[in-house]
């Protein structure tokens, strides 16, 4: 993108990475919503989900966000009101933030930073602050639980998360993610450079642990303690109604979808497909589509657990994330760190 | 410290997967209902019938029902004797068979009490109303829906007991 807004006005420029930007987000979370969400889940249910609205359902998602946006916006009389209304728009600000350090083909990128990876692991921990707000702002103790449960996960899962990134940076040996996107396209294993190196060979046990920790980020079942909605109503979602919970809905979709485009990204290889020269120019048109079909290969994996296993309980949850991944990725740092230093 | 129990978890997955597969390729166990019917197995519990000839308006149904539901009004009037110069004999009249189905749990114990053979299960199911008050079927309608009633299934092999046939 960097090439084609060259000559362009600071306003264009702006509003052009903001369209897209835009794009970027809601396009793919509304094809996981309805791929996922709607078919995938009623198929291994063995029904067939929406199929009202346009073909096979294919409206539905709209009719959904029209509905949403003609609820009313109720705030609890004795919440905290700027705060509660705010909390929306800082979970969903994370998720926004998190899609600029992902590239889309050599030259297009929101932003091309040498701490890539470091910047967006950083700004996908300001939904935390975002739900802990909602949850105490609701006045709910429904919300508060939520929130604290919430907060306890995430914090837990965050860490494996960087450290099976951790072996990635290691191995392409930069924090840039278009030069570990590069760094696989060109990479050899063992001497054999016919298909690259992706990452999900050599790092496996990192990139299952990242897939786990994905999962539990997204407080997504099997990990969704926060939402649990036999004992908490809906944690800290309990409260919102209308545009605001629409705005809570997409964030988790829009994070489920940007966060199987980091994996795809790191372990698949992003953009890049083998057989064609990684600085080609087609990759600038390609590069979306085949980075949109990785990312739907790692969120169907995603979906795939989260319609299938039952919920944990909270010290379940607490324990695998200190007691095994931890450990783990900790053990899957050293190893490729010694290798590295070996081969 | 249990054991990780790895199996069951892929087991797991391989459900859903099967599942997801076989819906894809068989189609679903579901129906899209108002385009597709549903068809009831034939003892199914949908709506009671009544077969007006043979109600005595004894009220046994009525006293039975653990809801309250069944409405029944008659009068006893005097039919000419069977010979002649005999005395008129005592006949019961229907007057009013309602079964409000607003009420009603669909529990079959009148059906089950009834002596004479007047109430039948159909497996016809598509009778909502708009009002509520509308559930209250008469005995004209409860009459219509006979129609509907399927002949009783034979019973197990070797079972000595008489088949009942549905009066039409």
């Amino acid at each position: 993108m960097s090439v084609v807004l060259a000559d362009l006005a600071y306003w264009q420029e702006t509003t052009i990475r903001l369209v897209v930007g835009l794009i970027a987000v809601l396009l793919p979370a509304g094809t996981l919503v309805y791929l996922f969400l709607f078919k995938m889940m009623s198929f291994m249910q063995s029904r067939l989900g929406p199929m009202e609205a346009g073909p096979y359902g294919s409206l539905q998602l709209l009719a959904e966000v029209g509905k949403f946006l003609q609820k009313e916006d109720i705030v609890p009389q004795a919440a905290d009101r700027l705060i509660f209304k705010l909390a929306p728009f800082v979970v969903l600000i994370s998720t926004f933030l998190l899609i600029l350090v992902i590239p889309a083909g050599p030259d297009l990128w929101f932003i091309d930073v040498d701490t890539g990876i470091f910047l967006g692991l950083a700004v996908s921990s300001i939904s935390v602050i975002g739900i802990l707000m909602a949850g105490w702002a609701s006045s709910s103790k429904y919300s508060l639980l939520g929130a604290l449960r919430a907060t306890g996960q995430l914090i837990a899962y965050e860490l494996p998360m960087v450290l099976a990134v951790v072996g990635v940076i290691i191995q392409a040996g930069t924090l840039n993610v278009q030069e570990i996107v590069m760094a696989q396209a060109t990479g050899e294993i063992f001497g054999f450079g016919g298909i690259g190196n992706p990452y999900v060979i050599t790092q496996f046990v990192g990139f299952l642990i990242f897939l786990i920790a994905v999962q539990a980020e997204l407080t997504q079942p099997p990990f969704d303690m926060p939402v649990a909605e036999s004992e908490l109503v809906t944690g800290y979602l309990t409260e919102y109604s209308g545009l605001r919970f629409l705005m809570f809905f997409i964030g988790e979709f829009a994070t489920a979808a940007i966060f199987s485009a980091l994996a795809a990204t790191l372990f698949l290889g992003g953009w890049y497909v083998p057989g064609l020269e990684a600085t080609d120019n087609l990759f600038n048109v390609i590069g979306p589509i085949i980075l949109l079909g990785k990312m739907l290969l790692v969120a169907f994996f995603i979906f795939w657990f989260r319609f299938t296993y039952p919920r944990f309980r909270e010290d379940q949850l607490q324990q695998l994330a200190w007691k095994v991944l931890i450990p783990l990725s900790l053990v899957n740092i050293v190893i490729t760190g010694v290798l590295k230093v070996v081969f | 410290m249990r054991k990780i129990k790895l199996p069951g978890l892929i087991k797991g997955l391989g459900v859903t997967f099967k599942t997801l597969v076989r819906t894809l390729t068989k189609g679903s166990h579901t129906v899209q209902y108002p385009h597709v019917k549903e068809s009831p197995p034939p003892r199914a519990r949908g709506v009671i019938a009544l077969h007006e000839e043979n109600c005595t308006a004894c009220m046994l149904c009525a006293r039975e029902c653990p809801d309250w539901c069944i409405y029944i009004e008659g009068h006893k009037y005097k039919a000419p004797p069977r010979r002649p110069g005999g005395k008129p004999r005592k006949k019961n009249a229907l007057d009013r068979f309602d079964i409000d189905f607003s009420l009603c749990m669909f529990c079959g114990i009148c059906v089950d009490v009834c002596p004479f053979e007047a109430l039948f299960w159909t497996p016809e199911y598509e009778y909502s109303e708009l009002k509520i008050a509308d559930l209250l079927h008469d005995k004209t309608l409860l009459s219509q829906w006979m129609e509907t009633v399927p002949d009783f299934e034979d019973y197990e092999a070797g079972s000595e007991a008489k088949k009942l046939t549905v009066p039409q």
